[in-house]
């Protein structure tokens, strides 16, 4: 349609696990998607798929980039922020880093 | 022709699977109890001969025999398509080879998916099944009328199973490269939607 780059996905921020002070769950992250800013908002996203790109040393199946995938799980908080699982547990270096939130499975 | 009325409770749901009414105050309310019973004449003559014509069996089971349970499967509901990917509708790829991609649905499959095509002339999107759960619905429509989607069902789509074929030294070292032979009558039936797809897009619609 005239060769335009086009993002299936919308920008996330890995913030935090799901955590008291002094205790977190590994197994569920908290993530911030760009320009969600309340609870309502985040209904639209329930479910989607998450992707976690980051790059390894080694090449595996032609690549040196990897995938840890999930989804969006439930919303956290009142300003948008939302929980997630992944398939594995998000490595702690993953805080702070960005997340793809794909727009499927779709409902819309 | 007289539609049957459909009957309303006044039992209304309170939560997941807790009704408003008890089974007592439901029957009251429902006014079972006030139902006069009227003869029925012709249905005890029936039963009483189904029983004299079963003949005495020279064998019976020891025991209770077990039958299966009830299955459901030919009972399966029309698979649901949303309203946004309706066959006419532009939908938006949103994952596979064709992603980013426009395509016109044109129409769908007996288990649920979508069949779509670019058309192959625009974009290169073929005649392929899509998942709704991987396409965004948008509210702009082609007319497909003309186009005979019946013939395009999951059996059409279906994989040709190859024959188990064990290989033999020789191609094992040599590696199969098989190219990937798109049939005639796939291009052929390509073409008549594409036609006919075209055919109902309005000008403006096209870049």
């Amino acid at each position: 349609m005239g060769g335009e780059r086009v993002r299936l996905f919308v920008k996330g921020q890995i913030q935090s696990y799901v955590r008291n002070r002094k205790v977190q769950t590994n197994h569920t992250s908290i993530i911030r998607i760009e320009g969600v800013q309340s609870a309502k908002e985040t209904e639209f996203y329930l479910g989607k798929k998450l992707a976690f790109i980051y790059k390894a040393k080694t090449q595996k199946q032609g690549t040196y980039f990897r995938c840890i995938w999930g989804k969006v799980t439930r919303a956290h908080g009142n300003t948008g922020a939302v929980r997630a699982k992944f398939r594995k547990n998000l490595p702690p270096s993953s805080l702070g880093a960005s997340v793809r939130v794909m727009l499927c499975p779709s409902r819309v | 022709a007289k539609q049957a009325r459909k009957s309303s409770t006044r039992n209304s749901v309170l939560a997941n699977g807790v009704r408003n009414l008890s089974r007592s105050a439901a029957y009251k309310a429902s006014g079972r109890w006030n139902k006069k019973m009227t003869k029925k004449t012709t249905a005890p003559a029936k039963q009483a001969e189904a029983p004299a014509a079963k003949k005495a069996g020279k064998w019976y089971p020891t025991g209770t025999v077990q039958t299966p349970l009830p299955s459901n499967k030919a009972n399966k509901a029309a698979a649901r398509i949303r309203d946004s990917c309706k066959p006419g509708n532009v939908v938006i790829m949103l994952a596979g080879k064709y992603r980013g991609k426009r395509a016109v649905v044109v129409g769908t499959t007996e288990s649920g998916l979508l069949v779509v095509s670019g058309p192959f002339k625009i974009n290169g999107v073929p005649l392929r099944r899509v998942n709704q759960a991987y396409v965004i619905g948008t509210s702009t429509t082609v007319d497909v009328s003309k186009v005979d989607a019946s013939k395009f069902n999951d059996a059409y789509f279906a994989k040709a199973k190859s024959a188990g074929h064990k290989k033999s030294e020789k191609e094992f070292f040599e590696g199969s490269e098989k190219k990937k032979e798109i049939p005639a009558a796939r291009k052929a039936d390509q073409a008549a939607v594409d036609k006919a797809v075209l055919g109902g897009i309005k000008d403006g619609l096209l870049k």
